[in-house]
């Protein structure tokens, strides 16, 4: 009768290195847990950050117990009952226990109906619409590879709604509802900072509430990211909210819903002569002589009796007081406008050869073979509108 | 006794030989093989991955390389490596632990076989026809139906489908096979938990497989018949839900197996039963029932509604508990026994600790609000690689170490043995367990490239390091299969003092497996030949009266002759041509589907080809030379 | 300890049937899932009509003739299989034609019926119904179709002598698949023709 002949039997000192990768293990985690970077989940910086955020951190010290719990008994057992060379005799051929079974199927049961009723308040919670008259309402579509915002009960003199790209204002302490829709494939909003994702569906409306404690510095707004693979660009289709006090965010308010002065001189001047190429795309609300203008295609799309912005790309009415473009990939400074305005896949993957404008199909912004001259006077065109 | 081995039940030789088998142990074989290059493939391809997120704004790759690699890489792993692996034990080893000499339907496991490499060859060609798929493995849609400039997500929608068609025809053979083939007296419940796991895999594959075909077909249909099933007037969300209704049961379909052989492994180390063996084998049929209530506990994001959410949630906490029945009595067998180290225990011992920590980060997941963070983040690649590496890699590499010598007749080597275990046990918590930290970062998933400042490097390459261990890892261990067929330590029948019907013949088996067919009357039958019980329940070595077989006792018959079949009398099922005939079919009908318009003729003549394989089969007898009563 | 060593033989000669049969019965239960899978699209989806025709163009009358043609071919494909049982050569012949013709009866009703759609404006890319809808009817009738040649089959065979109880096509596999064919219509004839919303 063959039996397999080990004479590397192992020695007790086989639980040391397995205790240190327990330990190492640990540790791992530990360090992990202090939150590292503006972008976790783990330093909620709003209430229903922190709520998720509690909820995590309590099941997380019940898993880590019975993690513990059950790694040592593994190697507790194994250790004790390991074969010992001079040990000659047979185990006794147990065949189970019943009563055992069915504790270690209750207690189980019973830490997870535990875990049960805080995980539901805790979804009713995170998922509730906010309502009433002092919840800010922000529209968002979400396109390949950027994000519209529409404050939809923010207008101006004239009617026009205040819409943005990518860059986020809300005040602090308010309750910032975003009602969301895609303009062509699934995306996710996640600024971790602050809240939970939310999947952003074409043909389906979705909301995801925010609300964020304090203001943040001008250079240093909560950055977060689309969460839902999306195609090429998908790793830079990103964002930031900027958090200010309530005074700060209605002047920004008033800033962004004036329109954007044509300019008549200059550099500018000749920008403005070759933004005709952008505005096939783009938009901007421009004041002139002959008064307020909406220069650009203007769609909308409408999804379960909600009306959406939709355009093809992002207004570019106030650009230039924007820190970042690209969908919050680039920090917006001439050399990075040189480069992208030069050739925009030089910066960031994207496929315009697709483009189908009839049919509002957007996959990215050509290249146009711009001189440099017609660079140079497009920066300074876009630097001005700010 | 040994049988005279006749012209009919030798082993047979030569390439042909193996391209016509129908012999469940080579086909067994050939799937193991085929997964375990893709698995170098789909290694390699996240090997290119991690190098590219080592640093921030990385360019090793570009974005369009970087998002063919992870949706390769993730489909490649699930329904080209792990999938068949488990096919590639299952195959070999179901007959075996019931007493059979093949599988029910011999050439449908050939065909089966066949369709899977063709369609791998199928998938894998994308990459210098134009372009992998790059929709994600999980190909949401509308993204996945948005472009038909490309063919990509049609080699996904065609080549997905064509690998699921030879699931369900394998899970039907397998379930059949155990259903209807057992040994005389092989009960189900005297079944070997690996075998049990196989059957409640073929049932989750039979129900699970056809949703994702519908959803499959109905992808290929938007992208080429302008349908509307996703776009349009469709609903993104439909794709999801069909999807997932098939790829939460997949989870278990890759798990089960592993936690079968675990299953095996422990007892056999431990000298001791499975503790609760029903209870393990009960426990592995809840999780598969329970595997169909809990597929929207991918979709906590999207917009379910918080009733829906709530729901699924619950659902989700609760298929812990099974799963943690099975860990708990997995352990109830080493306690109080002999517990050997040799390497499949070792590597069995790996699966629980690592399994472990992924089921935890699971209901970390199933903790809904918690999910708004972790969903789509890197935390949720901690998770699934913990349970499908920590737990099902480590599981089958178990199962390699533990059943090596019944294939080949030779110990793996000890050295290299231990040398990948440490590797591979260190590289991957170097590689994952960062990943819960990063994901709880703010990390998001499939993204090509990631900015400077959110505190990310570190960690990522902590995490690339990893990954070249595993890589280094598992060079030992394919080496170490290589090396040891003709250089490794001889073992016998019974290397280990199993416990199952396998190690009671030859290794490496006869083409018909067992002389006789045993009897059965125990779970556990072969090693209650060897071992009786005493007063304190206890075994104890019985004297071996066989004279080194230890087959059952016959009976002798009225002539006073010792009641055994013949040679002549067996009929194993002769090999065919038709099968690998009627797969080449359907991988050329595949291709003219991908290339439609122009691929119609392709279609067609592919159809043919199929037809053709299809009709020979039907009308060729099972055995040839058969004769009649 | 002694036991009894099953004769070889037992294991070789045993009756197929019982392992085609259950391998038939796991075979249906996924194509249930599958049809399942189109029918629940169907619901999902049968009033997104876009700007096309919706169910008013169903012809009820018509469509309930052409279900009763298959409904009568699973009778006849009864009495086939009885014929079989009962080694009655012609009579399998003459029930397997028959079910083979009503089979052929009723695809020729959906064919007729699909033109008459297509007329009014319904294609498989008009709206998500129109999707939904030909997808589920057509794959139901690559099914039907898929049968009739299996019924040919053995019909030919029959003729040749060659169909054998224990070997090649058995009739009473044959029957559960159409049998099963002919459930799933009566279930998409009540949900998409019947029910309307």
């Amino acid at each position: 009768m063959n039996h397999a002949h080990n004479e590397n039997e192992p020695a007790p000192s086989r639980r040391r290195p397995l205790m240190i990768g327990l330990v190492g293990l640990l540790a791992l985690m530990a360090a992990g847990c202090s939150g590292a970077g503006p972008q976790t989940a783990l330093n909620p910086e709003g209430p229903i950050g922190r709520t998720i955020d509690d909820l995590w951190e309590l099941v997380f010290i019940l898993a880590t117990i019975v993690f513990v719990i059950v790694q040592v008994a593994l190697f507790y057992t194994i250790v004790r009952y390991r074969a010992r060379k001079d040990d000659d005799g047979e185990p006794v051929q147990v065949h189970g226990n019943t009563r055992l079974e069915i504790t270690w199927t209750i207690i189980p049961v019973v830490i997870l109906a535990a875990i049960a009723y805080p995980t539901v308040k805790g979804i009713f919670d995170v998922r509730a619409i906010p309502q009433g008259e002092d919840v800010l309402q922000v529209q968002v579509t979400g396109h390949q590879w950027w994000w519209e915002f529409e404050y939809v009960d923010l207008e101006d003199e004239t009617g026009r709604t205040l819409v943005t790209a990518n860059e986020l204002y809300i005040p602090e302490d308010t309750e910032v509802n975003l009602t969301m829709t895609s303009a062509d494939v699934i995306h996710s909003f996640w600024v971790p900072v602050l809240a939970g994702k939310r999947d952003v569906v074409p043909n389906r409306v979705s909301n995801l509430t925010l609300i964020a404690d304090d203001p943040t510095p001008p250079d240093a707004p909560h950055p977060g990211q689309c969460a839902e693979y999306c195609g090429l660009a998908h790793a830079d289709m990103r964002f930031k909210v900027h958090v200010r006090s309530q005074v700060d965010f209605d002047a920004w308010v008033e800033d962004q819903l004036a329109p954007a002065q044509l300019p008549t001189e200059g550099a500018a001047a000749a920008g403005y002569a070759a933004f005709g190429t952008c505005v096939a795309c783009h938009n901007a609300t421009v004041s002139g002589p002959d008064g307020i203008e909406d220069i650009g295609p203007v769609r909308t799309i409408e999804v379960d009796g909600v009306t959406f912005t939709s355009s093809l790309a992002p207004d570019l009415t106030h650009f230039g007081g924007r820190a970042t473009f690209g969908s919050g990939t680039f920090e917006n400074n001439r050399e990075h406008l040189a480069q992208w305005l030069a050739n925009p896949a030089d910066l960031k993957p994207m496929r315009p050869e697709l483009n189908d404008i009839e049919a509002g199909r957007i996959l990215g912004m050509p290249n146009f073979n711009l001189s440099d001259d017609d660079i140079n006077n497009l920066i300074a065109l876009l630097e001005g509108w700010d | 006794m040994v049988l005279d081995t006749n012209k009919d039940l030798a082993e047979p030789k030569g390439i042909w030989s193996w391209i016509t088998t129908v012999d469940h142990k080579r086909i067994g074989l050939m799937y193991g093989v085929t997964a375990l290059v893709a698995f170098f493939v789909a290694g390699l391809e996240a090997l290119l991955i991690r190098l590219q997120l080592t640093t921030a704004n990385g360019t090793v790759l570009s974005a369009d390389a970087y998002n063919q690699l992870f949706t390769m890489h993730g489909l490649t792993m699930l329904l080209v490596v792990v999938m068949p692996v488990g096919a590639a034990f299952m195959n070999y080893f179901i007959p075996l632990h019931i007493g059979a000499r093949d599988v029910a339907f011999p050439r449908a496991n050939a065909f089966s076989y066949w369709l899977f490499l063709f369609s791998t060859i199928m998938l894998l060609s994308s990459f210098v026809l134009g372009g992998a798929p790059d929709g994600g493995w999980f190909g949401y849609a509308p993204l996945s139906t948005q472009l038909d400039e490309f063919v990509r997500m049609d080699y996904y929608a065609i080549g997905a489908q064509l690998l699921g068609i030879a699931s369900i025809m394998a899970s039907a053979n397998f379930i059949a096979t155990v259903f209807t083939m057992r040994a005389p007296g092989m009960t189900l419940m005297r079944v070997p938990v690996f075998t049990w796991m196989a059957v409640v895999v073929s049932f989750l594959l039979i129900f699970s497989l056809p949703i994702f075909g519908v959803g499959l077909f109905q992808m290929f249909f938007d992208r080429n018949f302008g349908t509307q099933f996703f776009g349009g007037g469709g609903d993104p969300l439909l794709w999801q839900h069909l999807f997932w209704l098939f790829g939460h049961p997949e989870v278990y379909v890759l798990i089960l197996p592993a936690m079968g052989i675990v299953s095996e492994v422990f007892p056999t180390f431990s000298r001791k039963p499975l503790f609760g063996y029903p209870f393990v084998v009960f426990s592995g049929i809840a999780i598969g029932f329970m595997g169909f209530g809990v597929w929207a506990h991918h979709m906590y994001t999207a917009g379910l509604g918080p009733v829906a959410e709530a729901g699924f949630g619950i659902a989700t906490m609760m298929i812990a508990v099974p799963t943690g029945v099975k860990i708990f009595n997995w352990i109830g067998t080493m306690w109080g026994g002999k517990v050997r180290f040799e390497l499949p225990m070792m590597f069995a011992i790996g699966f629980v600790s690592l399994f472990v920590i992924g089921g935890l980060s699971g209901v970390l997941h199933s903790v809904v609000p918690s999910d708004y963070q972790q969903h789509d983040s890197y935390f949720v690649v901690a998770h699934f690689h913990y349970v499908l590496f920590g737990g099902g890699v480590f599981g089958y590499v178990a199962g390699a170490y533990y059943w090596y010598p019944k294939w080949t007749g030779r110990f793996l080597d000890e050295k290299l043995g231990r040398w990948h275990f440490w590797l591979m046990l260190l590289g991957f918590n170097l590689t994952f367990a960062p990943m819960h930290i990063l994901g709880l970062n703010g990390m998001a998933r499939r993204t090509y490239r990631y900015p400077e400042g959110l505190g990310w490097e570190f960690w990522n390459q902590v995490a690339t390091v990893g990954s070249f261990l595993i890589g280094i890892s598992f060079l030992f261990f394919a080496w170490n299969l290589i090396r040891s067929r003709k250089n490794g330590r001889v073992a016998g029948n019974d290397p280990w003092d199993g416990r199952t019907l396998e190690w009671s013949i030859p290794s490496p088996p006869p083409v018909h497996n067992f002389d006789e067919i045993p009897v059965v009357e125990h779970v556990d039958d072969f090693w209650h030949r060897k071992y009786a019980t005493d007063e304190d329940g206890r075994a104890v070595r019985m004297p071996d009266v066989t004279g080194g077989t230890l087959a059952a006792e016959t009976t002798t018959g009225d002539d006073g002759e010792a009641n055994r079949g013949s040679p002549e009398d067996m009929h194993m099922p002769s090999p065919s041509y038709y099968p690998i005939v009627a797969a080449f079919g359907v991988m050329v009908t595949g291709y003219g589907l991908i290339y439609i318009p122009v691929g119609w003729v392709a279609a067609g003549v592919g159809l043919l080809i199929t037809l053709w394989g299809f009709f020979g089969w039907s009308l060729e007898p099972v055995t040839r030379d058969a004769h009649h009563d | 300890m002694t036991s009894q060593t099953a004769p070889v033989e037992a294991q070789e000669h045993h009756d197929i049937r019982p392992i085609r049969k259950a391998a038939m019965w796991v075979f249906l239960g996924s194509e249930a899932m599958f049809f399942g899978s189109m029918i629940a699209t169907f619901l999902l989806y049968r009033n997104n009509t876009a700007d096309g025709p919706g169910s008013e163009i169903f012809d009820i009358p018509f469509t309930s003739a052409s279900s009763f043609v298959l409904l009568m071919s699973s009778l006849t494909m009864v009495l086939a299989h009885n014929a079989f049982e009962k080694r009655d050569g012609r009579g399998t012949r003459i029930w397997l034609a028959a079910t083979a013709l009503l089979g052929i009866t009723f695809l020729a009703g959906q064919i007729y019926e699909f033109t008459e759609f297509v007329d009014k404006g319904l294609t498989l890319s008009t709206s998500s119904f129109g999707s939904s809808f030909y997808m589920l009817t057509g794959f139901h009738g690559a099914h039907v179709a898929i049968g009739i040649v299996m019924l040919l089959a053995m019909f030919f065979l029959s003729l040749e002598g060659r169909l054998h109880e224990e070997r090649g096509l058995n009739v009473e596999l044959v029957g559960l698949y159409w049998h099963f064919v002919d459930i799933v219509w009566i279930v998409i004839f009540t949900v998409v023709y019947l029910l309307q919303a």
